[in-house]
């Protein structure tokens, strides 16, 4: 679970500062912002569809980010993500068909988040681990129940509209341009966690994780430190419902379901709990499964493996069934997810060929 | 009219809540002996209501027979799971193992909905009489059975953990692994026990339950409704569950009786087991006959 598990042997480092930088290397550094000046010129080369797989990559990927901090690097569960992140997409409808305007309104949506997330967070002050996350199965339930009831905030069974994003007048909409927006949202997040996680806050957090009465002894304020975490994640899960909500231009209570917070799961699961990194390819992960499975389905059309399983029919459970299994799978045969994978593959070139 | 609509609606609560209970004691039973928290609870009620329908309808076996067949098929699956899927993840932190079964609750579900379709598939009749008048309320044969099932079940696990010496092999386990196994008790044999035990007592409650509701999709909502149940009666405690099952079966209906005369809000008694649950883990989390954690360094 930890960050730095894979250190290869004579990387040393000899102050404290050294130990917390962001980029280790100047060469990390130069990596991530080609990766993000790559990312920006996506939209000139790449089909409208891809760009839309990649918006939904972002939103996805700050909604689960939000879990990691709550799940890999608090050590708490929740299995409501999905209503907070719904939370978000309504507040943000709501409070743009009121006058807010949009690029506030999503921040303000994301705090209003936080609040709602803070309340369902509280018994994570006096209770943990499983108590918890049944207590937020039981969030999952009350939410979705209250948005079908609150019309006047989610329009009811009809859904709400969600204005477009604009800035000073110019128009967002599209895949192309809404690209951009829901790129410096992203950067802007990750980094924020990967900082957070090097401050004071983020180390009290992982402390608290890996042995809470040891951190209570140090100091640490756990009632504090555990709410903190529903309320980073909560945050962090409202911005990306709000990114959805102005990208599609409508928010739905359909979909919110207990399934959609466990795709949230698996997505961090999959990545590896505590790195945020994990986060991002996890949610690629899932992203690209269905992709995946619908062009698997499309190759074996009509043959036989097909009539004998009603593959077209099939497809909605069939992608169930292996979010399902990949959970399983992830859990039994590589706990730390794709991040560990990730540091494995480095540390084996970097010191290719001799691997001690 | 209304006091007898209550006192039907109470009635019904103490029936649908005897089923709370046995599922209740499932969930207990395993989380007791293995400290897992089993999400998957309520698929164990799907996957034995379809065995023993699509042996009735496509085979068209006698319902008995269906009925033990559909119990010892649940067994083996109870035994098989643990051993291919939790055994690898003892000694795991508990979040993994938390989303271990919520994986295998999906998996399972989403591939009984593709076996078996989405629809609510009725159950051919079993009983020659649809209701029975008790003291002057109508009650269906059905719920009478489930009633007779489910009290059946509970005075067999409670000669199971008193009297048997499996039982109480189960027992010692949950008390001390170190000390269980220092008296040559198989705890891992005791582990996958718990299982099958567990998985097979949940097919009874869910072939039940598919006689009156009819099977579908809808029978894994039991495995989450049991929560309520189980943390009000405190995780640990198999008596608790049964009280907490019967407290949630009756309040469930009791919201629906105020609900349908005074506030038409629609759907409450869906919601409300889950605000009481809010209530339960704010003031007593241990529930009523749970034991309280204390942890010691």
């Amino acid at each position: 679970m930890a960050t730095d598990t894979l250190r290869p042997c004579g990387d040393y480092r000899s102050s404290y500062r050294a130990d917390q930088t962001l980029f280790t290397t100047r060469l990390t550094l130069a990596c991530c912002v080609a990766g993000v000046v790559l990312l920006a010129l996506a939209p000139l080369v790449l089909s409208s569809y891809l760009v839309s797989l990649l918006i939904q990559i972002g939103y996805l990927g700050i909604a689960a980010l939000g879990l990691n901090i709550l799940v890999g690097f608090s050590g708490q569960i929740s299995i409501g993500h999905a209503v907070f992140y719904g939370f978000g997409g309504f507040a943000s409808a709501f409070l743009a068909e009121h006058g807010v305007p949009v690029p506030l309104a999503i921040i303000l949506a994301g705090l209003w988040t936080t609040v709602v997330g803070l309340l369902f967070g509280l018994p994570a002050a006096r209770v943990k681990g499983l108590y918890l996350a049944i207590a937020t199965l039981a969030a999952q339930f009350i939410l979705q129940d209250f948005f079908v009831r609150a019309a006047w905030f989610t329009g009811g069974s009809s859904g709400a509209v969600a204005a477009p994003f604009t800035i000073l007048g110019f128009d967002f909409s599209g895949d192309a341009r809404y690209f951009y927006v829901v790129l410096v949202f992203f950067v802007v997040l990750y980094v924020g966690a990967a900082n957070l996680m090097r401050s004071r806050d983020g180390r009290a957090l992982i402390a608290v994780r890996d042995h809470y009465l040891s951190a209570e002894m140090m100091g640490v304020n756990l009632t504090k430190y555990r709410t903190m975490a529903f309320g980073i994640s909560s945050f962090y899960a409202g911005i990306a419902g709000a990114l959805y909500a102005h990208y599609i231009g409508y928010m739905s209570v359909e979909g919110l379901d207990i399934l959609f917070s466990i795709q949230f799961l698996a997505m961090i699961i999959i990545g590896g709990l505590g790195s945020v990194m994990g986060s991002l390819l996890g949610t690629i992960f899932m992203v690209l499964l269905p992709e995946l499975t619908g062009a698997l389905a499309g190759a074996l059309q009509g043959s036989a493996i097909d009539q004998a399983l009603h593959l077209k029919d099939g497809i909605t459970y069939l992608r169930e069934m292996l979010i399902g299994a990949v959970i399983i799978l992830f859990l039994i045969f590589e706990p730390d997810g794709l991040a560990h994978r990730w540091r494995q593959i480095k540390a084996y070139w970097k010191l290719y060929p001799f691997s001690y | 009219m209304t006091s007898s609509l209550l006192l039907q609606l109470i009635i019904n609560g103490l029936i649908i809540g005897t089923l709370y209970g046995v599922v209740g004691m499932c969930f207990v039973l395993i989380y007791k002996a293995s400290q897992v928290v089993n999400f998957a609870q309520g698929e164990f009620l799907l996957i034995g209501a379809w065995t023993c329908w699509y042996l009735m309808t496509a085979w068209q076996i006698p319902f008995i027979w269906g009925f033990l067949f559909s119990i010892a098929f649940m067994m083996l699956f109870g035994l098989a799971l643990q051993m291919l899927v939790l055994r690898p993840l003892i000694g795991e932190p508990i979040i993994s193992v938390i989303m271990v079964t919520i994986g295998l609750s999906i998996f399972f579900q989403a591939l009984m909905k593709w076996m078996f379709g989405t629809f609510a598939q009725p159950f051919p009749p079993i009983f020659p009489v649809a209701k029975v008048e008790i003291l002057g309320l109508q009650v269906q044969s059905a719920y009478l059975m489930s009633t007779g099932v489910s009290l059946a079940i509970m005075a067999g696990f409670a000669w199971f953990f008193k009297y048997s010496r499996v039982g109480l092999a189960m027992r010692a386990t949950a008390f001390s692994q170190q000390v269980a196994q220092s008296l040559g008790i198989s705890v891992r044999q005791m582990f996958a026990l718990s299982w099958g035990i567990s998985a097979a007592v949940s097919a009874v409650a869910g072939v039940v339950v598919g006689i009156v509701n009819g099977v579908s999709s809808a029978l894994s909502y039991f495995g989450i409704k049991v929560f309520p149940a189980v943390i009000l009666g405190g995780l640990d405690s198999i008596f608790g569950a049964v009280v907490g099952g019967l407290i949630i079966g009756v309040l469930e209906n009791v919201a629906h009786y105020f609900d349908s005369q005074f506030l038409h809000w629609g759907n409450l008694y869906e919601i409300v087991p889950f605000y009481a649950l809010i209530v339960i883990l704010m003031i007593k989390p241990y529930g009523l006959f749970g034991t309280r954690d204390i942890e010691r360094v």
